[in-house]
């Protein structure tokens, strides 16, 4: 007898042991709740930065007006959300709006029907298709079918110089590739790095790639290897667009301790606005950042803005734009009910308001919307603002970064392998090889 | 050994009973035995995170066998777990046997010394990332040159950076195990060996080491197995990088699975990494003699 009652407590402190793990694991996962939420709200997840006081003040405006259909408000960092994301989303633990960029990452949700197929919404709410810049739209449509809808604003790369630096050392920003490396030697007798460069998180080198290879080949190049087409990297101009990165750096063009510097933690902008670099090239979302964190150089002018340089011989169009169109929302298949009633009121009635629309203009940003123009020009960004707008609305070709475009499989190979290309530990001609062994994964 | 061999009723009725042993085991079956079992079988399948799990027999083993990345990845953990150990084992045996003098300023300092243990490793990894910055750091901001170097960036310096870094964090608690073992060394020995005419570095030598044999052991094992664990500090300090420089084994692991989510080969990887941290640890406690029970005081 006594050795059962020993027995049985044991027994009992390990099922109230295990149950204990498994509440605190609930209340990990679950977190704080918001105001005025509960448990049947729509749950966001959003990206801290740039946009995340617009979206912030967008959706409690929202929740305050709608108090039966709240949505449920968290951020994440960039790099740990796409990470976490794709995990919840896997253990159907994922949010009911999931952020993104589109292109192969959205098709791999589409793939494992994971998101809500959103064409008969957009069918029946015309007034929120032609909402939007056009151009934009297209990189929410996954076989003919829509499944994102943009939320936010047009983020093309752009090439950003400060005009102090440009001053002091007397030149001009570059028109051409030739007239880029000829300012190289220049700006490192002045003691000034050319380029300043967030190597460690691989994406911003991409940039450099996206747009040579544009510049160089056109944007079909990338089509056919975003099409899957066998042997696709072998284009010759993939190859001269990687030759042309090793020669910037082995001219010493891009800031020294590139390779560890994270773009995450903004180092790269800091060395433009501080003068230690005389260009950067990055999206169009650092503009948000600077006139955070530098107000005053972004207000007094020196913060300089130009396109990528053009080619000689190249075939693309000057006009082309690489980047992120938007981001945009899609809504997740598994949510409930109610959950995607109040998700789809919300991208219909909540999402560009003229307070929303307003709101991202202040920040800095221009929204993805037509029918800006003369609010655009009423801001004091609007020299940067207009820019964005009108290079993003007369591009030729608006080509979706990478690393998104892509499958993540193909995507993760590329980065790693053009991160060794700035290291120069490959030559191009392996990183032609390796890539055309990832095409079709 | 030789007191377990007694009939099992008497071991019974003398120690605590098995079943305390119970939480335990059913969160090393929850939490460790069945993972792995998942882990094996997922290794033999194609899956990305989101879509259906598809069986594919030994190609994500392939992969990871073929692939130069998981090679170098070997490498570069042999010589974390490597110059971890030489750096972290001197250093900590002889703080420990420092700070276990009853002095008080040693243990003012052994205060100091123990400071990193209450950081954690992505606290740690992204103070070291701000000081080592080449254009915002330590040395730009101090005006020291020497100290501005490309810390994080040159493939030839990052592997002893992280060392170095690795060794900050963990050297305190390795000098706390030792500090432990160096106290239950009896004062007699000393006292005997000091009347011998032993000065302070035979004491060291012929009575210090000796003693310490099982505490040396259980330092080294948890350094060299937990060098297979080092993902946290590294991920956040370098990402990995530059190139594949200090892409460890887990980093590589949670990078596949996670990153290029490729499940597959993720698992293989961490069937890899528990064959290897499993093995490591049979070899040292081989090291350490099988008579374990054996006293450490005879003649005290």
């Amino acid at each position: 007898m006594h050795m059962n009652i020993r027995k049985l407590r044991s027994a009992a402190m390990a099922v109230s042991a295990a149950a204990l793990t498994i509440s605190l694991a609930a209340c990990g996962s679950s977190g704080p709740a918001g105001s005025g939420t509960n448990a049947d709200s729509a749950t966001m997840w959003g990206l801290t930065g740039g946009n995340q006081p617009v979206l912030q003040k967008s959706v409690d405006a929202w929740n305050k007006a709608h108090s039966d259909e709240t949505i449920k408000l968290d951020f994440f960092a960039n790099d740990a959300y796409k990470t976490k994301v794709r995990t919840a989303v896997g253990a159907g633990q994922g949010p009911t709006f999931i952020y993104g960029w589109g292109g192969g990452v959205l098709k791999s949700y589409v793939d494992a029907g994971q998101v809500a197929d959103l064409s008969d919404f957009v069918k029946q709410n015309p007034e929120v298709k032609s909402r939007y810049l056009p151009a934009v739209l297209k990189n929410g449509v996954i076989n003919g079918k829509t499944y994102a809808l943009p939320n936010n604003n047009v983020q093309p790369v752009v090439l950003y110089f400060n005009k102090d630096v440009f001053a002091k050392v007397g030149v001009q920003p570059p028109k051409t590739w030739d007239e880029l490396m000829a300012l190289v030697p220049k700006f490192k007798d002045a003691g000034i790095a050319p380029f300043s460069l967030g190597g460690q998180s691989k994406w911003p080198d991409l940039m450099w790639l996206e747009y040579l290879v544009e510049r160089i080949g056109g944007p079909q190049v990338f089509a056919d290897i975003a099409a899957n087409k066998p042997n696709a990297w072998s284009n010759p101009a993939v190859t001269e667009a990687l030759t042309k990165i090793q020669q910037l750096v082995d001219a010493g063009g891009f800031v020294n301790g590139f390779s560890s510097i994270a773009a995450d933690s903004n180092a790269d902008q800091a060395l433009l606005y501080t003068g230690k670099a005389a260009m950067i090239l990055q999206g169009g979302w650092i503009y948000q950042g600077m006139k955070k964190d530098a107000p005053d150089f972004v207000k007094s002018g020196k913060l300089g803005f130009s396109t990528f340089p053009t080619v000689s011989g190249g075939k693309g169009d000057p006009a082309d734009v690489v980047g992120n169109p938007s981001n945009f929302w899609s809504i997740s298949s598994k949510a409930t009910d109610k959950q995607k009633k109040a998700a789809l009121d919300y991208v219909k009635s909540g999402m560009f308001t003229d307070q929303n629309t307003q709101d991202l203009i202040d920040s800095g940003a221009v929204p993805v919307v037509t029918g800006i123009e003369s609010k655009l020009a009423a801001s004091p960004d609007k020299d940067f603002l207009t820019y964005v707008y009108g290079m993003a609305k007369n591009a030729p070709s608006f080509t979706l970064s990478w690393d998104q475009a892509l499958s993540p499989a193909q995507g993760d190979a590329m980065l790693a392998n053009l991160d060794q290309i700035f290291l120069k530990k490959i030559t191009p001609e392996q990183f032609v090889s390796t890539m055309n062994a990832t095409i079709g994964k | 050994m030789s007191t377990t061999t007694s009939s099992p009723r008497r071991a019974r009725d003398k120690g605590p009973s098995g079943w305390l042993a119970a939480p335990a085991l059913v969160f090393f079956l929850v939490f460790a035995i069945i993972p792995l079992i998942g882990v094996v079988a997922l290794s033999f399948t194609r899956w990305d995170g989101l879509g259906e799990i598809q069986v594919d027999g030994f190609s994500s083993w392939k992969t990871v066998l073929t692939d130069p990345v998981t090679g170098n990845a070997l490498w570069v953990t042999a010589k974390i777990m490597f110059f971890s150990f030489i750096v972290q084992a001197p250093i900590s045996l002889l703080l420990g046997v420092f700070t276990a003098g009853g002095q008080k300023y040693r243990a003012a300092l052994a205060v100091l010394y123990f400071i990193p243990l209450l950081l954690s490793s992505a606290a740690v990894a992204i103070a070291y990332k701000a000081l080592l910055d080449p254009n915002f750091g330590l040395g730009p901001g101090l005006g020291l040159p020497f100290l501005a170097q490309d810390w994080l960036g040159n493939s030839d310096l990052v592997l002893f950076v992280v060392v170095f870094v690795i060794a900050w964090q963990f050297v305190p608690f390795h000098t706390l195990i030792y500090q432990g073992g160096v106290r239950q060394i009896p004062a007699s020995f000393y006292e005997a060996a000091q009347i011998d005419g032993a000065g302070r570095v035979q004491q060291f030598l012929h009575i210090t080491l000796p003693q310490l044999k099982y505490t040396i052991i259980t330092s080294s094992t948890l350094m060299v197995v937990g060098s297979l664990a080092y993902f946290d500090l590294v991920f956040v300090l370098t990402g990995g990088g530059p190139g594949y420089t200090t892409r460890l084994l887990p980093l590589h692991m949670y990078l596949t699975g996670f990153k290029a989510n490729d499940m597959g080969a993720a698992s293989a990887l961490g069937v890899i990494l528990v064959v290897i941290g499993l093995g490591l640890a049979l070899l040292l406690q081989r090291l350490g003699g099988r008579n374990r029970n054996a006293s450490q005081l005879e003649g005290a």
